[in-house]
């Protein structure tokens, strides 16, 4: 299982606390992580990437054992520690904004 | 006994007000959606509990969220609006052509006949409407596709259809507003559209007969006169006595006709209510005094209502969706500003009262007259 910390708007929007874990078959990448999370947590379709185009959306940004993975193509493979449940993966909404 | 629920959207979260007929003693629950745009949250006519919401934030985009209970708890929404076929292109502010993007909901009208239908007007201007109770959402592409589209350009404020009225006489038959469009009408459901901006003058339009490009802020209809159509307009309040075919000014005596909410008496259709304020770079009320101010003929002749309202060192403004009246006896006034107050008047605009005073800034105000 993979580990996913969500910020807290949208744990608000998935009705989670804390940690949520997603289940990922085949390779560990960017892509299918997100996919997980969209497939367990409907309502955060949209909020993480574009329904079309599955771009992040820009103020969302996407972090594994200390590095920004933000602008790294959706079949990155994530880290072991990613894939073995070790760390967890973040989803981080960009502190510009207000 | 009566009473009334008042419903506002606010740059960090929505709050319901609640109160009997008196209008006296007030109830606040909120902030619901705490941290989002709340840009518009309105109630089905036919089922007073049942409140839709656009809730949207630059971080996560756009939500869509309902309520069955009269706003104590509610459920997220389909949040899916993709703009129908090739997206095409719109004027931008530089005058090349821009891509339509989806940004947010600026306005949400439900149907006045079946609560599960909703339309919503969407930033860059399009209209789309549920018929599930919000799960799904289809674009009404005859608005953005009818040809005039590429010519259409942002207002400041970015380019939406902020103002959605649907004819209380006649189900096909839908008026909506876009900045810096105009105004445009359906006569067949949403399927095709025609611009209705005939006599509206811009002086930055210098062709008179320009169909489209007139930044129109508002518009009002009241349901017993639905031929007759008040509008706000970056500067000018104009009238039109034939559903939209042609408009006339009657900004007569305000002090400045520029402004952005416009609403009628819920039972004097004659009785026009508009914020003026200073000019289209200073959004103020004219000397730090905000006033609104009363037609009772239909425009033209304009009284300034101050009572109870600050008289002094006063510079909020108050935004398009953020006006509108209750249909009690005594009808009713609301209106909130960019400081985060919300003000009613329980007797037509005679005197004014602060429902609450330090909200995040209103971007709009609904009232729903619950039995």
């Amino acid at each position: 299982m993979i580990r996913v910390e969500l910020p807290a708007h949208l744990r608000t929007l998935a009705r989670v606390d804390g940690e949520v874990q997603v289940d990922v078959q085949g390779p560990v990448t960017l892509g299918a992580v997100l996919d997980a999370i969209e497939a367990d947590f409907p309502v955060l379709r949209g909020p993480i990437r574009d329904h079309v185009t599955k771009k992040r959306r820009a103020m969302v940004r996407f972090y594994a054992c200390g590095q920004d993975l933000s602008h790294d193509p959706p079949e990155t493979l994530l880290p072991d520690a990613i894939a073995s449940g070790e760390e967890p993966f973040l989803v981080i909404g960009a502190i510009a904004g207000g | 006994m009566s009473g009334v629920r008042v419903l506002v959207g606010t740059k960090k979260g929505a709050f319901v007000l609640t109160s009997d007929g008196k209008r006296e003693q007030w109830n606040v629950s909120g902030p619901h959606f705490a941290g989002w745009e709340i840009y518009h949250l309105k109630g089905s006519p036919v089922d007073p509990n049942r409140i839709y919401a656009s809730q949207s934030s630059g971080w996560f985009g756009q939500m869509i969220q309902r309520s069955d209970d009269g706003g104590q708890t509610w459920e997220t929404m389909g949040n899916e609006f993709v703009y129908d076929g090739d997206a095409g292109t719109h004027q931008w502010y530089d005058g090349t052509q821009h891509p339509w993007e989806f940004k947010r909901v600026w306005h949400l009208e439900p149907s006045l006949t079946d609560p599960d239908v909703v339309y919503a007007g969407a930033e860059d201007a399009a209209i789309f409407k549920t018929a599930d109770g919000g799960k799904t959402w289809g674009e009404l592409s005859g608005l953005r596709k009818h040809g005039s589209g590429p010519q259409w350009a942002p207002g400041a404020g970015g380019m939406a259809v902020h103002t959605i009225i649907p004819d209380p006489t006649n189900p096909q038959r839908i008026f909506v507003a876009i900045s810096a469009a105009g105004v445009f009408r359906t006569d067949d459901g949403g399927q095709t559209w025609r611009p209705m901006n005939r006599g509206l003058k811009s002086q930055y339009i210098p062709d008179p007969d320009a169909e489209v490009g007139h930044c129109v802020h508002r518009i009002a209809m009241h349901p017993s006169r639905p031929n007759v159509l008040f509008m706000q307009m970056h500067w000018d309040v104009n009238r039109s006595d034939d559903a939209g075919e042609s408009w006339y000014e009657v900004s007569g005596n305000l002090p400045t006709d520029f402004g952005f909410p416009i609403d009628i008496h819920a039972h004097e259709p004659d009785t026009v209510y508009v914020v003026p304020i200073k000019s289209d770079s200073e959004h103020f009320p004219i000397d730090g005094k905000l006033q609104v101010y009363r037609s009772r003929t239909g425009g033209n002749e304009w009284e300034a209502l101050t009572n109870g309202l600050p008289q002094s060192d006063c510079y909020v403004n108050v935004l398009r969706d953020a006006m509108c009246v209750d249909t009690l006896d005594s009808c009713g006034i609301y209106f909130g500003t960019t400081g985060g107050q919300v003000y009613a008047s329980t007797n037509s605009g005679d005197t004014w009262a602060p429902i609450v005073r330090d909200l995040p800034a209103v971007l709009s105000v609904e009232v729903q007259t619950l039995p």
